[in-house]
């Protein structure tokens, strides 16, 4: 892979009182912006339930697979969803997934082109939050009630 | 390339204190960003105590206090104080505003005082912007058109078609916006940013300008326009309550219409 450079690095160069070269700082950024904020916040969010959904898929398709390989296989892979470490990463699943998903509506939303100003983007930001955890909830209720 | 550490040159040290005068009984810590070039030293944060009876109520109040009071190296640019000239934009207590129109008692405890994000620093709170002006150049922020205004007068526009330059015409090119915005810091050597993208839009908005196609064709790149993920920092940060994030949905939302 070719190496680019950052046109950047042309501004990074300053000058002395005295007109020697000296290299300019950066100013701080993920250090001194507030990045709790609910905007900033909510859009890395999305990012990294997108990331952990991918790595999600993953032990889907070990479950699929296992099932394929037979009894033993797949009471292996049922050992493991039932363990406490299974069932928490799976309700951690459930959570991302519906917060990407909702979060996804959101950016559909945004696509449109409406949903831009302020007060909307905190009322979406909300509704996907307590969305989330209404329908984390809702979807593990229902999965108790069946299998129980 | 995100790169989320400062380098080793930018990390910020503490710095002096500057104590308030005796005798001050409303007295809050001012930690200001401070980097000389002809120092050779790491940038550091120098905390100046200053007595509120004695100052306007501004944060750019305090910082022309400090620099005329107490310690007169300290490098900010302003001019007009009134949130028009857009040159006193910072980051103030972690949101990128203009000095001028942010009030000190908006500020919870100390008010942390930095240049605009991840920018080369010239000196102190000062970020060469020349980068960011060369990407507004680029966007060509004039009125373009090959037919002839009438002989006898402007262009005229219809009420109407003046009204979608509002909340566009506004922006003063202070920057907070652009420098607010993560996919900015990360790739603002080939993504506009949120400012000088709310001005392509106020041209190809514009029912006088005649190169709406040409301008489209410009930005229609993986990474001028579409680094843009919909963060909101810039309409969130934008001290004149303007919205660049809706501006660059609209431009988005052309390049989907015109595709057909």
């Amino acid at each position: 892979m070719s190496k680019t450079i950052d046109t950047r690095e042309a501004v990074m160069v300053g000058r002395r009182s005295d007109g020697t070269l000296v290299r300019r700082p950066l100013s701080p950024h993920l250090q001194a912006y507030d990045m709790l904020q609910m905007t900033s916040a909510l859009s890395i969010t999305h990012r990294i339930t997108g990331v952990v959904w991918s790595v999600g898929m993953v032990f889907l398709v070990w479950w699929l697979a296992s099932a394929a390989g037979g009894e033993a296989s797949f009471n292996g892979a049922q050992w493991f969803f039932g363990s406490f470490f299974g069932i928490l990463g799976l309700l951690g699943l459930t959570a991302v997934a519906w917060y990407h998903t909702l979060n996804g509506l959101r950016h559909l939303y945004w696509d449109s082109g409406r949903g831009f100003d302020l007060p909307t983007t905190y009322l979406t930001g909300r509704a996907v939050l307590i969305g989330t955890a209404a329908l984390t909830a809702l979807t593990w209720l229902v999965m108790l009630i069946t299998w129980i | 390339m995100a790169t989320f550490t400062l380098p080793k040159n930018s990390t910020v040290g503490e710095g002096r204190t500057h104590a308030a005068p005796a005798g001050a009984k409303n007295v809050r810590s001012f930690k200001i960003y401070r980097w000389d070039p002809d120092g050779g030293a790491n940038p550091r944060t120098d905390t100046y105590d200053i007595d509120l009876d004695q100052c306007g109520p501004m944060v750019l109040d305090a910082l022309i206090k400090i620099k005329n009071e107490v310690d007169s190296t300290l490098t900010f640019r302003r001019s007009c104080r009134e949130g028009i000239c857009g040159s006193c934009s910072m980051n103030i207590d972690g949101l990128n505003t203009l000095a001028c129109l942010k009030p000190i008692e908006e500020v919870k405890g100390d008010v942390r005082i930095s240049p605009l994000p991840h920018m080369p620093v010239v000196k102190d709170l000062v970020p060469d912007l020349s980068q960011i002006y060369a990407q507004l150049r680029s966007v060509e922020p004039w009125l373009k058109a090959d037919t002839p205004p009438p002989p006898d007068g402007e262009r005229l526009q219809s009420k109407e078609e003046r009204a979608k330059l509002d909340g566009l015409w506004e922006c003063i090119l202070c920057f907070c916006c652009s420098t607010a915005c993560p996919s900015y810091w990360w790739n603002g050597d080939r993504y506009l940013g949120p400012a000088v993208l709310l001005q392509a839009y106020r041209w190809i908005a514009d029912s006088r300008d005649e190169a709406t196609g040409e301008r489209l064709d410009a930005l229609e790149d993986p990474f001028k326009l579409y680094r843009c993920h919909t963060i909101m920092n810039c309409t969130r940060t934008c001290p004149k309550g303007l919205n660049p994030a809706q501006a660059i949905g609209e431009i988005k939302k052309l390049m989907v219409e015109r595709q057909g």
